[in-house]
């Protein structure tokens, strides 16, 4: 019963930009240091230390980097569509600082993951692009963002955008295993998925332990990235307010400038 | 307040009878166009009208989705609407309805015409009727969760479009492939269901999304 009372506390706070700032600063941190450590590790694992493949040599390191990439940019969008629901219904307003702030690195992500997958499907399938089930789907996840992205760029007006953007959000969301299943109906040259949740990997283990490595990896670097931005636009939007200015105060405290150096008084 | 609405959305599609014609000349013209730019393609023997008359069906969709609700916008009646009705997603649902009334109902007559002018075979077009007729409302209901939200756009054409397009993917997946194993000889029941399901989850979801967009564009003005 406490604990419940304590999961409510914490929740509501989140939804603060106060709280959310102070509670995400060790956070930011934590994820920080954690994709640097993992990403070094995963990288040189890979890249260097992973076992051949017997049939395609040396090209399928690019998976190393194209699975980490599709898998984090569909859960940005997911997250993307669960932080939409949000603000439709509690009207949250931290979940479009979150839309915001997952869209950037989730469109550099799927166009990364198109990137590598042709080249990696270049030496494997002979060509640079096919259209089967998962392509299509991920394309088509990059139009969507590409599409939230356009709305919120036609959008002055902050709250109609939050709004517009979390619709769509959600939408999409709830759009795209559709998308999934029915492209299944076509033939799949790509290959199934290397996790899944109920059967061990097809691969050996020296072959996905690196992997795992590196999708921690860049889950930790997403996680740095849209908490950062997240930051960034809180401190924007609450700049004429109180713990902002306290906070500014500190900062320029700290690094020993003069107490004038960060805040603006031409507006006083 | 249905009947009175319904009467009233049927008076405006019949009058401006542009919205029943125009989408049918789009689709002509552009029948037009593949058939004087890439003969070969619609010829009987090149089996790629299934895509081709779909590509145009989601064409034409789109460009009478950008005026669905744009005139009752701009002239404020829609504002009214959303605030006076006693149950405000009804009211979107019939314009859904007289939208596809006007542009796929219309597509789905045209079939027998526009089939065979892209290369489709004889055999296949109640196929591609049944397929445009269960496809069709899907569009429509899922087109209009775009069209709510863009219609306060000046330049909103292009991103309804790309608003939309995702939403339309599985109609054109399951109709094409309907379309195709038609003109195959092939059993299609399975597409058939899938469709069909498809238009019912959009018509459980869309008005809502819709009725959605419409309240943020409105506040807009």
């Amino acid at each position: 019963m406490k604990l419940n009372l304590k999961l409510k506390e914490y929740w509501h706070k989140l939804g603060s930009p106060r709280w959310f700032y102070q509670i995400t600063t060790s956070w930011v941190t934590f994820f920080g240091i954690c994709a640097l450590l993992l990403l070094a590790t995963g990288l040189v694992w890979a890249l260097a230390f992973a076992p051949a493949d017997y049939q395609q040599g040396n090209s399928f390191r690019i998976m190393y980097v194209h699975v980490p990439a599709a898998m984090v940019a569909q859960s940005l969008y997911i997250g993307m569509g669960v932080a939409g629901f949000v603000g439709l219904v509690w009207r949250m307003k931290l979940t479009d600082v979150a839309i915001g702030a997952c869209l950037p690195l989730g469109m550099v992500l799927t166009a990364l993951a198109l990137f590598t997958g042709g080249v990696w499907g270049k030496p494997t399938w002979g060509s640079w692009w096919e259209w089967d089930g998962r392509t299509v789907s991920t394309l088509v996840l990059l139009f969507l963002y590409i599409g939230i992205y356009a709305l919120r760029e036609a959008i002055p007006d902050r709250d109609l955008r939050a709004r517009a953007s979390a619709l769509v959000s959600l939408v999409g969301t709830v759009n795209i295993p559709i998308i999934k299943y029915s492209v299944e109906w076509w033939n799949t040259l790509h290959q199934s998925a290397s996790f899944s949740l109920t059967e061990k990997p097809a691969m050996p283990a020296e072959m996905w332990l690196p992997l795992l490595v590196m999708v921690l990896g860049f889950y930790c670097f997403a996680g740095h990235q849209v908490l950062s931005r997240m930051r960034l636009e809180v401190l924007s939007r609450e700049a004429t307010s109180r713990w902002v200015l306290q906070l500014l105060q500190d900062k320029s405290a700290e690094a020993g400038l003069g107490q004038s150096s960060l805040i603006d008084h031409g507006r006083d | 307040m249905v009947a009175a609405l319904l009467l009233r959305e049927i008076q405006i599609l019949l009058r401006a009878r542009a919205s029943i014609v125009n989408p049918l000349a789009f689709l002509l013209l552009s029948t037009l166009l593949f058939a004087i730019a890439a003969p070969k393609l619609v010829a009987e023997t090149s089996h790629q009208a299934s895509g081709i008359l779909w590509v145009l069906v989601l064409f034409t969709q789109l460009l009478s989705l950008d005026a669905m609700f744009r005139r009752d916008y701009d002239s404020g009646t829609l504002e009214q609407s959303l605030i006076m009705a006693d149950v405000p997603f009804v009211a979107v649902l019939l314009r859904i309805f007289v939208q596809w009334l006007g542009t796929g109902l219309v597509i789905v007559i045209a079939t027998p015409v526009i089939g065979p002018l892209l290369g489709l075979s004889w055999a296949a077009v109640p196929g591609a009727m049944l397929a445009l007729l269960l496809g069709t409302p899907a569009l429509s209901l899922l087109g209009s969760i775009g069209a709510g939200i863009t219609v306060g756009f000046s330049r909103g054409g292009i991103i309804l479009a790309l608003l939309v397009l995702p939403l339309f993917l599985p109609v054109l997946i399951f109709g094409t492939d309907i379309v195709n194993a038609a003109a195959a000889g092939l059993n299609y029941t399975a597409q058939i269901y899938w469709l069909a399901l498809i238009t019912l989850a959009a018509l459980i979801v869309a008005p809502f999304a819709a009725l959605a967009g419409l309240r943020i564009s409105v506040e807009m003005q």
